[in-house]
């Protein structure tokens, strides 16, 4: 892309005759700058503009639409569809508000910048547009999982004996099974993914190694890609190879197919961290006669720990949620196993899925027996959803609060130059 | 410390590219020697082949021989782990470990060699390290605050006094002073004149005066072109150097009418 | 490196703990290729019943088509991965332009950061909240694609009713979950790419008097094309692998149809494999790792082509 290309544009060049320099310093000129660019808070006016044309034009069709015979009706804009709603008037009036602004500016600011002021409008609606699932997803989470998560027993109890609808339950074998599966994908990921980090940094950089390095970088790339339930199948079929036993199923086995997904984040993630090590330190420490290890362990990974405990924080923030490797490797269960190398396992995510799964509770009576305990409970026929969106906001907060602690380490533990 | 370093027939590559052609010279013990030349010709590069640091570098290798107190550094068998540790070396830029605090920046060579060292004798070391840099006035009632705040100069005297630490018998100074202010450059060029009681030293310097005012003996480094391997020139007194050099380019470097 | 370089005159002695570490960091190095290969190969292995019992191989006496199982899955797979796409491109394009470009200085970091918490987001919980709270609201703008005029245009939008019927729970709704799942990853992208464009490139233009837009039109779109293809390609392998999302919002199915509000008429193939019962043995199993297989080697490729495309790019 060269600067030459640029200035071909016509409208650049007529862009260029009309404003003789791009900071006039003069009084004239700067008055003609004022006139030619509108201050911001004429958005504004704009918007109540499209805003009110919005009311105004559907709440007409709809009334049109009434006036209709029936059948009409539904040719026009479909059966239940009502164009008068909040939505549809402020979809609308998005959409009605590009049109305005534009005419708006084209007439006082010209076409150009008319134009200009399209493009930030579209631009921003596209900012606002992504952040509507983020909002609806967290504020449905919470309000609707916050009840259930603090009802007492619920983060204390399992699923033991727990059927139909019995108002109780809780998740401590789900949250012990995916705080062990995730911590045994970590003791196999970040070893693995720490050494690759520092082959691909500071081993590979002459002759065979240097090919390796660039085939180890490309494929870790590809590896991101892996779908995480080809992870889980991979898993499952290394072990059912291993042991030839098809329904074996184990925490270990979650393990390993977390870590194919988390390796790559790893390794990708601390190989930034140590390649912003400074090169001047590892000359010092050799040119101490510090042999080569030492100083990759002792100087470089120490003067990159912050970084480093930030990245694997993350990826383990990433992988914490995963569902689909657990679905064909652990198996689920509804009581507490602590073991991590026999039996089945249940993890949070896990439990989401399989609670959101069962739907409405049937209801036969006005209580249910846990079969377990001989506890009588009351019938609640929405009881798994909540049992679901209570897990969902235990499984958004741990994460979050791993997304907190990585920043705040990368915050405090940077190394302080103490200036 | 008592021989001297002897270079015989060295040369430098990267790679297929011949960096430094043929250098031969005797380096007397305790004095000063300066290596001047313009950019890129080799000077450099040359003053790493003395401790085997050019090999830090992908694709360097060096020919030839360097015999400090009679061994060759480059014969068989030779770990230039330990020919560090002999050899030391001061950069161009001042880089203390960030991590470490000041006392433990001296201690480092120490320390990352997993020496065992009782609490006293580490303070000892601290203490002798420091004043040997001139800096210990400075910083004695700071020694646990990180290294990185100090200024300048005061971090390149803690990077000499973390070299001298480890007691080589040589140090390598890697224009020591040309990222320094002129009072941090003096102070700098003061300790030179100090440490060569102690060590045999050689700088590699862009500053003329400074390779005047500090070294005994002086080489002029000089390539013919781009592309071409440097070529130790002269290598004399630093008063004949500087006075009446034997050698045409000599003499129009030192004089500045070098092209 | 010190046991690297080829030192012509002599070998020299490499420390033991030198040796050691270095082995462990190249090891790690080959282990990563060996992963990858291993995942392909232990696939392979497992679904080696499948495959030797199916038609293509066997011909008549085979069990059944592997080819007419996998079929429709691919087509629902990238159905509902192209239509995420197509959602989810000019959002992210739109956003990484408005980060990289039209936002505040001081607001853009923080802005990056929200749009990061929706990658942090676990695919679960996006699954959950799209059955829910989606789908539903959905519903009525659904109801408009398929009863107003708007479907004898596109021919997409059509269906019986039988077919178009509440809870909408077709390859739209999962798509566009799938589209909010792969936004984060696209804007990131590209919004790297769109930082990385020369600034005196982007000052001159300014210079020259050019709008905001017309400076984005003729420095940073054209050097950002091939990032923005290939942030789309990474979105795509994304969303061909999703399965949490797909599997609890969508109904599934095993057709061919393009109607994309008819529900339960199409599967991907993770949410299939996901949707069958975990306890499946022998053949059934075999066959669920096949699709798994197949599922790798799409994504592999596309993720190949992604990522080639990025490297080229970073050279120039």
């Amino acid at each position: 892309m060269s600067s030459s290309a640029v200035i071909k544009d016509q409208d650049l060049v007529r862009g260029r005759a009309a404003q003789q320099s791009p900071r006039p310093k003069g009084p004239r000129s700067a008055a003609a700058r004022e006139e030619r660019r509108l201050p911001w808070y004429h958005a504004l006016v704009t918007a109540g503009i499209a805003l009110a044309l919005s009311v105004v034009i559907l709440a007409g069709v709809q009334a049109l639409v009434g006036l209709l015979p029936e059948d009409q009706q539904v040719n026009l804009v479909g059966r239940d569809f009502s164009p008068f709603s909040l939505a549809s008037v402020l979809v609308f009036g998005y959409v009605l508000h590009l049109a305005v602004a534009y005419v708006y500016s084209r007439l006082r600011e010209g076409r150009r910048w008319a134009m200009d002021r399209v493009v930030t409008l579209v631009v921003t609606g596209a900012f606002v547009i992504a952040m509507i699932p983020l909002v609806s997803l967290l504020a449905e989470v919470v309000a609707r999982g916050l009840p259930r998560l603090l009802t007492p027993g619920f983060l204390t109890g399992t699923m033991q004996g727990f059927t139909g609808g019995a108002d109780g339950g809780g998740i401590l074998h789900a949250i012990v099974g995916t705080v062990l599966i995730t911590l045994g994908a970590s003791i196999i990921s970040i070893p693995i993914g720490l050494f690759t980090a520092v082959f691909l940094v500071e081993y590979s950089k002459t002759g065979v190694k240097r090919m390796l390095g660039r085939g180890v970088t490309f494929l870790v790339d590809v590896m991101t890609g892996i779908p995480s339930i080809v992870a889980g199948l991979f898993a499952l079929a290394l072990f059912i190879t291993i042991t030839n036993d098809p329904g074996i199923r184990s925490g270990l086995m979650g393990s390993v197919a977390l870590s194919l997904l988390m390796i790559p984040t790893v390794v990708r993630s601390s190989e930034e961290m140590i390649r912003l090590v400074p090169h001047d330190l590892r000359e010092a420490a050799l040119a101490l006669g510090v042999p080569r290890w030492i100083v990759t362990v002792r100087v470089v990974l120490r003067t990159a720990i912050a970084g480093l405990t930030t990245s694997v924080t993350l990826a383990v923030a990433r992988v914490i949620g995963e569902t689909a490797p657990l679905m064909f490797t652990i198996g689920g269960l509804t009581l507490l196993n602590a073991n991590l190398f026999e039996g089945r396992m249940a993890a949070l995510p896990l439990v989401i899925n399989g609670q959101y799964a069962a739907g409405a509770a049937p209801c036969s009576g006005d209580t249910v027996i846990n079969y377990f305990t001989r506890a009588e409970y009351a019938c609640n026929t929405g009881i798994n959803l909540e049992r679901a969106w209570a897990t969902a906001l235990t499984l958004i907060i741990l994460v979050m609060v791993l997304n907190v602690v990585a920043r705040l380490v990368s915050y405090y533990f940077a190394p302080k130059t103490g200036r | 410390m008592s021989l001297p370093i002897e270079i015989e027939d060295l040369n430098v590559f990267y790679g297929d590219f011949r960096a430094v052609d043929g250098v031969s010279m005797t380096i007397a013990p305790n004095s000063v020697t300066a290596l001047i030349g313009p950019s890129g010709c080799g000077k450099s590069t040359f003053l790493r082949t003395l401790n085997r640091m050019h090999e830090v570098i992908p694709g360097a290798y060096a020919e030839g021989t360097v015999k400090i107190d009679g061994q060759n550094i480059y014969g068989p068998g030779v770990d230039p782990v330990n020919v560090r540790r002999r050899v030391g070396m001061v950069f161009q830029k001042p880089n203390p470990f960030p991590t470490m605090s000041i006392a433990e920046n001296v201690l480092a060579g120490v320390k990352l060699n997993n020496k065992r060292v009782s609490r006293a004798e580490a303070d000892q070391i601290v203490e002798v390290s420091l004043r040997g840099a001139n800096l210990w006035e400075e910083v004695k009632n700071r020694l646990n605050k990180p290294g990185g705040g100090l200024s300048g100069g005061q971090q390149q005297r803690l990077c000499i006094a973390r070299t001298i630490a480890v007691k080589p018998e040589v140090v390598l100074m890697d224009e020591p002073a040309s990222a320094l202010d002129p009072i941090s450059t003096l102070a700098i060029e003061d300790l030179i004149g100090e440490l060569k009681k102690d060590y045999t030293i050689v700088i590699v310097t862009h500053n003329m005066q400074q390779a005047a005012r500090v070294s005994d003996k002086t080489g002029f480094f000089n390539i013919a072109g781009t592309g071409t391997p440097g070529k130790l020139i002269e290598y004399d007194d630093t008063n004949t150097i500087f006075n009446s050099p034997a050698n045409k380019q000599t003499e129009d470097y030192v004089s500045g009418r070098f092209g | 490196m010190t046991t690297t370089s080829p030192q012509k005159t002599n070998r020299t002695p490499v420390r033991l703990g030198d040796r050691i570490f270095t082995s462990l960091s190249v090891g790690s190095g080959l282990l990563i290729f060996a992963a990858l290969l291993a995942v392909f190969l232990f696939l392979l292995a497992q679904s080696w019943d499948a495959i030797r019992a199916s038609t293509e191989v066997m011909g008549q006496s085979g069990e059944f088509s592997l080819a007419e199982f996998v079929g429709p899955l691919v087509f629902g797979t990238v159905l509902a991965a192209g239509l995420a796409l197509v959602m989810a491109v000019p959002v992210a394009v739109g956003i990484a332009l408005f980060i990289s470009h039209f936002a505040p200085r001081k607001l853009a970091t923080p802005i990056g950061y929200v749009v990061d918490l929706l990658a942090a987001v676990p695919s679960v919980v996006f699954g959950l909240w799209g059955g829910v709270w989606l789908v539903p609201k959905l519903e009525p703008a659904f109801r408009f694609l398929h009863e107003s005029l708007f479907t004898r245009w596109f021919p997409m939008f059509q269906g019986s009713d039988q077919e178009v019927t509440s809870p909408m729970r077709n390859v739209l709704a999962a798509a566009v979950v799938l589209a909010v799942m792969i936004l984060p990853i696209i804007t990131a992208v590209s919004r790297e790419v769109f930082l990385q464009v020369p600034r005196l490139n982007e000052e001159a233009a300014l210079a020259l008097g050019a709008t905001r837009w017309e400076m984005i039109r003729t420095v940073v779109l054209p050097f950002g094309r091939s990032g923005v293809v290939s942030a789309s390609m990474l979105g795509l392998g994304r969303a061909l692998g999703e399965t949490m999302a797909v599997l609890m919002v969508m109904a599934p199915g095993l057709t061919y149809t393009l109607h994309v509000l008819a529900v339960g008429q199409h599967s991907t193939i993770a949410s299939y494999i996901a949707a069958q019962n975990a306890e499946s043995t022998g053949l059934d199993m075999s066959k669920l790792i096949f699709a798994g297989l197949v599922l790798f080697v799409i994504t592999f490729i596309i993720n190949f082509i992604a990522r080639a495309i990025v490297s080229a790019s970073s050279k120039k």
